[in-house]
């Protein structure tokens, strides 16, 4: 009788686990097959330069060469399936560069954004840039047209007076390649000091001796917004 | 703060379950045997049920035992585009509505009190909305969340039927045939990487792409995104993009304290991002 319960235990057991079950460890391993079979709908860069080399090479020596094309083009593997019979998205109009370009301040300094109300208002961004090798048509003037949060804080700061080759020396190239080439900042109390540790009138003066002892200034004030009086 | 590296695993770890018991039911069985003497049909069923512990090579040339895969994520490059986020749900099916996402961008805000904001509507996707009263804010960045691909994965842990489950690379995955829906993993994931398939009702989650994987491309967000804010590749690899992301970042791992050794890395991560 006992053996007869084992025996219809294992029978029925043999017959609901699934074949594959437990093969690789404790789950179903035709599950991995079918899940590899799902089909793929972006391409992968590689494919695209196969046909497209010149647009590729104009990419992959611009500010765009980390900007794989179907960023913006979309998916496009059935594209590279069936050339003539499908065609991916090339997006012209306005509102798609922004996805990446509008003003955001969650946006880490130094990415080229613009604002959408006051750049160009309704001229397409094709127009001016070239989407596959784009530069800014005029190199931008103000530091504020690319570094807008820290401009608008000095502006209404006690320091809004003073501009920014004040402190920090831009090199003129810095405006073409913002972030191979580098502006300089101060390193020392001193650079501080020249103003603050003088005898110029209205402004505030501090002994170098005797305060902050071995910070520097910028640990304590933000040199943007500068909160003393 | 200090920086942490998730702690890589040996191969060996799912696959021992099973083949423990698998000796222990044989054992049982031949004690069994002499005591009621039903000896044959026994024998035959036990050989029949024992799990093949060799596993099956797979088809093709892809072995998996030759790769364990992990994303890198740089908080500092990430721009919320939101375009992984729209790549990810064409390339996966994922549905379109809201509250189905395989990855998600959030918006960390963090104010001059301390106080902390996040949101992520619709997973960033339609773009964020401005920051309420705006002088008041401290920091302000994206940070892309996505299943952490955990190496001790709660969720598998959890599954009562075996339908999720850690691949011999490392990709945490769902049986969509075989899971029952009952949404035990959606509860244990600490990262709320999982969500209930509204139209197949089975749990949803980041695959790393594992189709993709299989043809040796990279995840449909890693090969969108503009700012090369994620890095894909291997973990116990040198020669691989992400063991660059890892020798010259600090590297952090998402709620380090719950020993769930994820493998998505982040750098350049905030405090305050749970």
């Amino acid at each position: 009788m006992f053996a007869v319960a084992i025996v219809g235990l294992l029978v029925a057991r043999s017959l609901l686990v699934p074949d594959t079950f437990g093969d690789i460890g404790h789950y179903r391993a035709a599950a991995i097959d079918s899940i590899a079979a799902h089909e793929a709908k972006y391409a992968g860069h590689q494919e695209c330069s196969l046909c497209h080399r010149p647009i590729a090479d104009r990419r992959a020596g611009s500010n765009h060469r980390n900007v794989t094309c179907e960023v913006c083009h979309g998916p496009a593997a059935g594209h590279v399936a069936a050339p003539i019979d499908v065609q991916p998205d090339a997006p012209r109009e306005r509102g798609f560069c922004p996805l990446c370009h509008s003003y955001n301040p969650s946006r880490p300094t130094g990415f080229p954004q613009i604002d959408t109300v006051t750049h160009n208002a309704r001229m397409p961004c094709v127009g001016c840039h070239d989407p596959h090798a784009p530069e800014p048509p005029v190199p931008p003037t103000s530091c504020g047209a690319c570094h807008g949060q820290i401009a608008s804080q000095k502006l209404v700061s006690h320091h809004a007076g003073l501009e920014c080759t004040t402190c920090h020396e831009a090199p003129q190239q810095h405006r073409l390649t913002p972030r191979q080439v580098r502006p300089t900042k101060p390193v020392d109390r001193s650079f501080c000091g020249t103003c603050h540790a003088g005898d110029i009138p209205d402004v505030p003066q501090i002994d170098l001796r005797n305060h902050g002892q071995s910070y520097v200034c910028w640990q304590c004030h933000y040199p943007h917004h500068p909160e003393a009086r | 703060m200090t920086a942490e590296k998730g702690a890589t695993r040996g191969h060996a770890a799912p696959s021992d379950a099973p083949a423990e018991s698998g000796v222990d039911r044989r054992e049982f069985l031949k004690d069994l045997l002499g005591t009621c003497g039903a000896a044959a049909p026994v024998l035959w069923f036990g050989a029949v049920c024992v799990p093949e512990l060799a596993a099956q090579g797979q088809s093709g040339e892809y072995d998996p035992e030759d790769h364990l895969y992990g994303m890198g994520i740089d908080v500092a490059k990430c721009i919320g585009c939101a375009r992984c986020v729209v790549a990810c749900k064409t390339e996966n099916d994922v549905p379109e509505e809201e509250h189905f996402f395989n990855t998600w961008i959030e918006r960390y805000v963090i104010r001059e009190d301390g106080e902390v904001e996040v949101d992520s509507p619709n997973g960033g996707i339609d773009g964020f909305p401005p920051i309420r009263d705006d002088g008041a804010v401290r920091r302000t960045f994206f940070v892309p969340k996505l299943c952490n691909h955990c190496d001790a994965a709660p969720c598998v842990q959890v599954c009562p039927v075996g339908a999720t489950f850690t691949t011999q690379d490392g990709v945490v995955l769902v049986d969509e045939e075989y899971c029952i829906g009952c949404r035990y993993c959606i509860q244990a994931c600490p990262y709320g990487a999982r969500y209930m398939h509204p139209e197949k009702h089975v749990a949803g989650k980041c695959t790393f792409c594992y189709h993709r994987l299989v043809e040796g491309k990279v995840p449909a967000c890693v090969e969108v995104c503009p700012t090369q804010a994620r890095i894909f590749g291997e973990v116990e690899k040198r020669a691989t993009p992400l063991a660059r992301f890892m020798r010259f970042n600090d590297v952090q791992v998402l709620k380090a304290h719950l020993n769930t050794r994820p493998k998505t890395y982040y750098a350049n991560l905030d405090g305050e991002v749970r």
